[in-house]
């Protein structure tokens, strides 16, 4: 455990209140960041089930992807906004509604996952022809850089560089943030809201986005890092919530069944594989014209050769990142890609890629852990049910 | 007798002619939230520096390794039951085995209170 030099890292507009907060600092995509606050990762995962926790993400990367083929403000501006996306995408964004937003994911040519990300439809009429995107935090560089190269001459892109994203998740969120922004609170599940906020002379403009990556109802917020603490004071100051590091937000997002790309999705895994088949579009299906299409399509009417799968140890052991996964007969069929102990489910859980043949729910395996068989068990997930605003 | 430290944070102090071994204070507050402990089997034979149990946080897994050379006598499976009072008594009821000693010179060589907090201190 040497001593930490944060001093060359990245910050986000909260590292002072994270300090104040008492929070433990870590480096993550280059950026220091709270793995966890003085409660710790079990009762920060615990009480953003029971409650609402507070989440920085304001390393993740956002942008504005805007038609230079159309005047902005017309359905034919969002067709051919919709149009560049979709070459790098295969998510249904022409059919997004105004204020809607869709998770999908940028391919390479072989099909493969380069990042998973958020793809917002501008709420404005005046602002039709434009998009927001949020990409992880370790590949913005990368998915900017391919963006940029890929749509020059039909769009531009436009990185927000002075924006922070608060995100508060729970079943307690939508009563918080509803205080804060009234009307939040019947806003319906992926999509997104314009605000100006707070209501004062010195307004910011934000972005009440309902969703997260916890498995629970709750938000994501676009402020200005002029109004990031500010806001995220405000939120901090309601007693339902406590502040939430990146510790709990792994084993939250885990529970949930959702994917950590680097991890759970790489380059090598198509979506299909990756089992997030719902990040294709039902018309994209049909008609492709997005990276790999030929091998996604393949994969969808004939079935991966392996697939992304929830495993539950029997006993207490967690089984982490890259254990191996073996057939009850010794064959290697597969590895872990997350795992470790579930604090809302009270076991240890994981999520890894087997064969097909073995990825039915309840094929009992093995997972070699400190070189011994691990008994485990095929499961569904998510492991915790997810709890997503429905109206 | 006196508490005795390693650099792994480990601690061990007497009990009669055995050795009682543990994760130091500052070792379960790095760890976090323990949620897993891997003990050995009573009369397994450790060399000093062998992996002899393993701790799971929520986070990550890190192996004990035994401070001293000899055999485990006894070990607590209280804490196997309930990880958490690692967190809560690490340097008390937490206790993790119990061993007696082949080589009680090797104690010696071993860091005080006033020497580990220096060393955690600065790790």
């Amino acid at each position: 455990m040497s001593a930490n030099d944060h001093s060359t890292l990245k910050t986000t507009p909260l590292y002072d209140l994270h300090s104040s907060l008492g929070a433990k600092m870590v480096e993550f995509a280059g950026y220091a960041m709270p793995v966890q606050y003085p409660a710790g990762v079990l009762k920060e995962h615990l009480h953003t089930r029971e409650r609402a926790g507070l989440f920085d993400v304001s390393h993740m990367g956002q942008a504005y992807l805007r038609t230079t083929e159309a005047k902005l403000g017309t359905d034919e501006a969002h067709e051919k906004i919709a149009s560049a996306i979709e070459a790098l995408v295969p998510g249904d964004i022409k059919n997004l509604k105004k204020g809607s937003v869709r998770y999908t994911v940028l391919l390479s040519e072989e099909g493969g996952v380069l990042d998973d990300l958020m793809i917002t439809r501008l709420f404005f009429d005046q602002f039709q022809g434009m998009l927001s995107l949020v990409v992880n935090a370790a590949m913005k560089e990368h998915d900017f850089a391919l963006i940029h190269e890929k749509l020059q001459g039909v769009a531009t892109l436009e990185v927000m560089t002075n924006r922070a994203l608060i995100a508060v998740q729970g079943p307690k969120a939508a009563e918080v943030v509803n205080r804060l922004v009234p009307g939040s609170i019947d806003q319906p599940f992926m999509t997104a809201r314009p605000h100006f906020w707070p209501a004062s002379d010195d307004q910011a403009f934000i972005v009440v986005n309902r969703l997260g990556y916890t498995g629970e109802d709750g938000f994501e917020i676009s402020v200005p890092d002029t109004h990031a603490e500010l806001l995220t004071r405000a939120l901090l100051a309601a007693p339902e919530v406590e502040p939430v590091g990146l510790g709990a937000r792994d084993s939250l997002r885990l529970e949930a069944g959702l994917c950590l790309y680097g991890h759970d999705l790489t380059s090598e895994t198509s979506p299909i594989e990756g089992n997030i088949s719902f990040a294709v579009g039902k018309r994209r299906r049909a008609e492709g014209g997005f990276p790999g299409a030929a091998r996604i399509q393949r994969e969808l009417a004939e079935g991966p050769k392996r697939l992304r799968v929830g495993l539950r140890p029997e006993g207490r052991a967690p089984a982490r990142e890259g254990a191996e996964i073996q057939s009850t007969d010794g064959k290697t069929i597969g590895a872990v890609t997350s795992g470790g102990f579930g604090p809302s489910v009270g076991a240890p859980v994981a999520m890894g890629y087997v064969d097909a043949e073995h990825a039915k729910t309840g094929t009992q395996v093995n997972l070699i852990v400190r070189g011994k068989p691990l008994p485990a068990v095929v499961a569904d997930m998510p492991f915790t049910p997810h709890r997503y605003y429905r109206g | 007798m006196t508490v005795k430290y390693t650099e792994d944070h480990e601690w061990l102090k007497s009990e009669g002619d055995v050795y009682v071994i543990g994760v130091s204070a500052h070792a379960a507050e790095q760890l976090g939230d323990v949620v897993f402990v891997e003990l050995p089997e009573v009369g397994k034979t450790f060399a000093k520096g062998d992996e002899m149990a393993v701790v799971e946080s929520v986070k990550a897994a890190s192996d004990v390794y035994a401070p001293i050379s000899g055999d485990v006598v006894e070990v607590n499976n209280a804490i196997v039951d309930e990880p958490a009072k690692v967190n809560e008594d690490p340097q008390g009821a937490a206790w993790f085995v119990k061993i007696k000693p082949s080589n009680p010179a090797e104690i010696d060589a071993l860091m005080d209170e006033g020497a580990y907090k220096d060393f955690a201190g600065n790790s």
